[in-house]
């Protein structure tokens, strides 16, 4: 059945417009803006507590947005809930499956619930099964399943009704670097197969890569968004890691003779630095420290993380983690009065 | 991640040949009164496979119903004997144990909705384009039909204890039980809905269940009680499941009127003997009613 609004690609498969969440005192989301186009394949990065799942749950109308609004698929997401709803494929971070029914039982399941047509469930099962490698173990318990079978299952049951928009939250987290491959070339081959637009939240860089287009989120803000490549271009500098034999003397003779600023991290003095190929032949001649070895990368988006908040994802992860307990011990010494 | 010059995306292999597989499109209808049917169906036989696939389960809940009957019956046969008139306490209690057993599988039933909101799995059906009522009616359906099943292997154990296998009797004591069970399982999801812990939520069962399952008759008759016992007695709802589950069982028996008198003298409401057919109908009102307070919960919460 197609209603007027279904399969209008000129219109974008996501739109956000000064999308907001509070918690009460704690500002999840501070009113994010834009657009996802059909076909797509958005990322969306940050540290965990950044307000990743919480924007993916007001997408998918399983929490209110506190203000502003968002369609998917053309349909608003809190009045057209339904409507949202039968075009989206959802894979949650935490497992969704029934263990003790098998992995067609929870693929059958799922196309019921749907309403998808008797006679296509059996042809779109083994379709979406044989794409996650699963087909040979249908009949099996997901009780006896690996982490990264269950991942590849709820992939699967993401797929089943055919969704516009695919929603996967932190899909590859905890999971071996195989897998995550795996789920890669799922996600690479749906493209290829099928119209879907797939809105994802990681917070592994290099999985962002993937991404044609990434939102940075921090703080319940989106801090940067676009290609990975346009980012990273946007930082400028390179990356040049250097060891040498006295790093302190190193530090100050790269700020009096070339005014960088160089940092000891690992057991390696790194700096950055615009052309650092270009660079690496003055700074032999010039640094007046021996050197023993020199590595210079582009920039990834570890740094382009690191100039859009000022951290690293890890410390950021650190101090979202102190900043949830100073929230929580707000929250409990309110309850007590 | 390292500080090795970024090759581009790492390339991942693709395990399937795109287009070996033909792309089967499928689309989600707008919901109708079909479409919920159909969701109702499924969460309903999901309750039924998951409940064939597990036979220990279906081994253990027999024990505390055949305890109550061989054990505490046997047991108590010699001090009541003055009181049953020649009939065998196991034969009273036996439509008791009829219905006990079907209330406590019931509400393990709807506890399974605690554990699907624990193991994630009540979340996908949450986010399904369906009604939430077709959930609870499904998850309500599911759980009185598996404790309807276990109900009649109890009810296979009649000739054990003098009861004979009529197959009017069968039928009725079957569709009782069905009732008691849907009724119980809406009890049990009504409150299950609320509860996020498996070990509150037993818990509160414990709490719930114990009183009512003492105070219902199961184990007495509900005539001659102190004037106390006898109003606890009458406000329980599961007197009125166990009432006319053993005038049924009672009217196949070939016993003395005195017996029958003694052990089937029924529930009165002012000196008015209840009919079967009211005690039935409060029942499924119960159940109704507690059906429509989960739906309408289950629909508030996020």
């Amino acid at each position: 059945m197609i209603s007027p609004t279904d399969g209008n690609d000129a219109r974008p498969a996501i739109a956000v417009h000064a999308l907001a969440k509070d918690y009460g005192e704690v500002h999840a989301v501070r009113g994010v803006d834009f657009d996802v186009a059909p076909g797509e394949v958005f990322g969306f990065l940050g540290p965990n507590g950044a307000g990743k799942t919480t924007t993916i749950n007001m997408l998918c109308t399983l929490t209110k947005p506190t203000s502003g609004w968002a369609t998917v698929a053309g349909h608003d997401v809190v009045r057209e809930r339904d409507d949202v709803r039968r075009n989206i494929g959802l894979v949650f971070q935490d497992p969704t499956l029934d263990s003790y029914l098998t992995g067609a039982q929870n693929l059958k399941l799922h196309a019921e619930l749907y309403g998808v047509r008797s006679d296509l469930v059996k042809p779109r099962m083994e379709q979406v099964l044989r794409m996650v490698g699963l087909w040979e173990r249908r009949d099996t318990k997901v009780m006896t399943f690996s982490g990264g079978m269950r991942r590849r299952l709820e992939i699967a049951r993401g797929l089943m009704h055919s969704p516009r928009v695919l929603f996967l939250d932190e899909p590859t987290i905890g999971l071996d670097p195989q897998t995550r491959r795996s789920i890669w070339s799922y996600i690479r081959q749906l493209k290829e197969q099928e119209e879907i637009t797939i809105f994802m939240t990681t917070h592994y860089m290099d999985e962002a890569e993937w991404c044609e287009r990434i939102a940075i989120m921090d703080h319940g803000e989106i801090v940067a968004l676009d290609a990975p490549e346009t980012l990273k271009a946007e930082v400028g500098t390179d990356r040049v890691t250097i060891h040498t034999a006295d790093d302190s003397a190193a530090i100050v003779a790269l700020e009096q003779r070339f005014g960088i600023e160089g940092r000891v991290s690992e057991g390696a003095l790194t700096f950055g630095v615009a052309a650092g190929e270009e660079f690496v032949p003055r700074l032999f001649a010039e640094l007046g420290v021996s050197i023993r070895s020199v590595h210079v990368s582009r920039p990834t988006l570890d740094d382009v993380f690191m100039s859009f908040t000022g951290s690293t994802i890890r410390d950021a992860e650190e101090d979202h983690a102190k900043h949830r307990n100073r929230v929580m011990m707000q929250v409990m010494s309110g309850m007590r009065r | 991640m390292s500080t090795t010059a970024p090759t581009g995306p790492p390339q991942a292999p693709v395990e399937t040949a795109p287009g070996a597989v033909p792309v089967v499109k499928v689309s989600v209808p707008r919901r109708t009164v079909f479409s919920e049917l159909r969701a109702i169906r499924i969460v309903w036989r999901r309750e039924l496979i998951r409940f064939a696939s597990d036979r220990l389960r279906i081994v253990t809940s027999l024990v505390q119903p055949l305890l109550f009957l061989f054990v505490l019956g046997s047991g108590l046969q010699r001090l009541a004997s003055a009181g049953t008139h020649g009939v065998s306490l196991r034969t009273f209690l036996y439509p008791g144990i009829l219905c006990i057993s079907v209330m406590f599988i019931a509400m393990f039933q709807a506890a399974s909705i605690v554990w699907d909101r624990e193991f994630g799995f009540l979340r996908e059906m949450m986010v399904a384009p369906v009604r939430r009522s077709s959930i609870v009616i499904g998850k309500c359906l599911g759980g009185a039909t598996v404790a309807g099943f276990q109900g009649v292997i109890v009810l296979a154990l009649a000739g054990l204890v003098n009861v004979p296998y009529d197959p009017l009797l069968i039928l009725g004591v079957f569709g009782l039980q069905l009732l008691l069970a849907f009724t119980i399982t809406a009890f049990g999801v009504m409150i299950a809905i609320r509860i996020k812990q498996m070990q509150s939520f037993m818990g509160v069962m414990q709490m719930i269940i114990t009183p009512m399952f003492f105070l219902a008759g199961a184990l007495f008759p509900p005539s001659g009680l102190p004037g106390w016992l006898t109003v606890l007695n009458r406000v329980d709802p599961l007197t009125y499941a166990v009432d006319p589950m053993r005038r049924l069982v009672f009217a196949h028996l070939t016993i003395p009127p005195l017996a029958r008198h003694a052990l089937d003298s029924g529930v009165t409401w002012w000196g008015w003997r209840v009919p079967s057919l009211v005690e039935v109908a409060v029942i499924f009102a119960l159940g109704l009613l507690m059906l429509g307070i989960a739906i309408w919960e289950f629909s508030v919460t996020e």
